[in-house]
């Protein structure tokens, strides 16, 4: 192997941020959910955003799947056929584009599932948004997406209410991926299920994000799941990120008192 | 000839909140390095050796400095860089190897040790019997490849470590006290692997507990001193 070295020019980052947020503010009344955030994601990377209860963490990932329209700001992804603001587009064109090009994972399977509807059928449906009709196509599709999260094939007929919660966690993220989104949003994914499901849960998005390259959001105020998944880290608190880096970085060299106090923290 | 790393008036120390207090590490640490040098680290504990490595990886955050870091088509900065690059660099051209593993459950050890060619976009059956070759080569039993390293012991967790650390060959290799707790057959594959790499080119910094293990490869030190005074300072 060593032969065959060869010292390569880096080619650095040219390509530009797959999602590109900026000023974002949020009020609900009185309470400043999110102040003046911007974030940057770049193509194949997984950003891992941490902070306490109430931090804005999750608001910040609602509007990356625009399920709510700030006070202020800008959202951009770079993919084709879009227009400038994301925040701009009438309830439509938002969930034909959250259907196709973003998936999201959140932490109460009741959000993201039709608990009476098969698992399959739950699949399908996002596959019956984009336009699929073949019933044997939307089969087939539905039934690789969820092989991919590792769900157990002979049950995909079973409905989540009657499954575990990791099984339906498996069920979002077949789900989440059955129409290859650009983006994967995952909302505190393994939180509420026990150590040895949350590791398998964790191994699945490993090996989605290492053989698909998908871009990834984490959410999570668990930072052994942040430090097993993300490559770089953004901190919030009271609606504002209050430090990002290298994931390395932030749990080794923070800088900010309060990513200080939650590093410490950790047991 | 151009260097690989040229390193300026390079500072660290951590601001500690909690403590209200400035704890130093190093100032003013100037070195260049050329293809196919190594730099051996020298200085009694706790004076800065690891944490110097650390800056020029970028795990922390020079307070003062410059880390030149020289390509083909220009230079970049690393104690400034953009995140993006630095992990960018990390995946292709400097490689950290430390004595510790960060393993994930549920993970074989010969997957852990392919990982690196698999995200270079070498197939999984090459990448596999590659790192098998590996760690047949560090002394890490037939047995245990397909076992997941949290249960072994420690001189065998970094046996895989270390195969996961040099399969991707890398530009600038900063090693970590990479000996540390290895029996002799695997020191020496180790000690053979980084002669390798040297011929190749590659450039190495290493901090050693015992630097006479690599008597033969180091062409420069650097004596860290340190004045660990940590100064007070108004939080």
């Amino acid at each position: 192997m060593t032969a065959a070295l060869a010292l390569r020019a880096p080619q650095l980052m040219t390509t530009p941020p797959l999602l590109t947020m900026t000023g974002v503010s949020r009020r609900y009344g009185d309470v400043v959910a999110l102040d003046d955030v911007s974030a940057m994601v770049y193509p194949g990377e997984v950003l891992g955003i941490v902070g306490e209860s109430g931090s804005g963490k999750s608001t910040l990932l609602r509007m990356m799947n625009l399920e709510d329209t700030p006070d202020a700001g800008d959202y951009r992804l770079a993919l084709p056929d879009l227009p400038g603001n994301l925040f701009e587009l009438d309830r439509f064109a938002r969930r034909m584009l959250c259907a196709t090009r973003i998936g999201i994972v959140y932490q109460n399977p009741h959000l993201g599932l039709l608990m009476k509807n098969s698992s399959s059928g739950n699949v399908a449906e996002r596959l019956l948004i984009a336009g699929e009709r073949s019933f044997t196509a939307l089969r087939g599709r539905a039934r690789e997406a969820l092989d991919a999260s590792e769900f157990p094939l002979e049950r995909m007929d079973a409905r989540p209410i009657e499954l575990s919660g990791g099984m339906q966690q498996r069920v979002q993220l077949a789900k989440a991926i059955a129409l290859e989104p650009a983006l994967l949003l995952l909302d505190e994914p393994t939180t509420g299920l026990d150590v040895s499901v949350q590791a398998l849960v964790l191994d699945t998005l490993k090996r989605l994000q290492r053989d698909r390259a998908i871009t990834m959001v984490i959410v999570s105020h668990d930072l052994g799941v942040i430090r097993t998944m993300a490559d770089r880290v953004m901190v919030m608190r009271r609606g504002r990120v209050v430090e990002q880096g290298l994931a390395d970085q932030i749990f080794q060299d923070p800088q900010h008192a309060y990513t200080q106090q939650l590093v410490h923290a950790k047991l | 000839m151009t260097p690989v790393l040229q390193v300026e008036n390079l500072a660290k120390h951590f601001q500690m909140h909690h403590l209200g207090q400035r704890l130093h590490a190093f100032d003013g640490i100037n070195f260049t390095l050329h293809a196919g040098e190594f730099l051996l680290l020298r200085g009694p504990n706790g004076v800065g050796k690891s944490t110097l490595l650390r800056t020029l990886y970028r795990s922390y955050l020079p307070r003062a400095g410059h880390i030149w870091y020289h390509t083909t088509e220009g230079r970049i900065d690393l104690a400034v860089a953009a995140d993006v690059d630095i992990a960018l660099l990390r995946r292709r051209e400097i490689g950290f190897v430390t004595q510790f593993l960060i393993a994930r459950p549920r993970v074989a050890a010969e997957d852990i040790v392919a990982e690196p060619l698999r995200r270079a976009s070498v197939p999984a059956a090459e990448a596999t019997e590659e790192a098998r070759r590996w760690l047949a080569e560090f002394g890490v039993k037939r047995d245990l490849w397909r076992a997941y390293p949290t249960s072994f012991s420690g001189g065998e967790q970094q046996k895989v470590n270390l195969a996961r650390a040099l399969i991707l060959p890398q530009r600038l290799l900063l090693l970590d006290e990479p000996t540390a707790s290895l029996d002799a057959g695997a020191r020496a594959a180790l000690i053979r692997r980084l002669a390798d790499l040297k011929l190749a080119g590659v450039a190495m910094i290493g901090v050693f507990h015992h630097p006479g293990d690599v008597a033969g490869l180091i062409d420069r030190e650097i004596e860290l001193t340190g004045q660990e005074v940590p100064e007070d300072v108004a939080v």
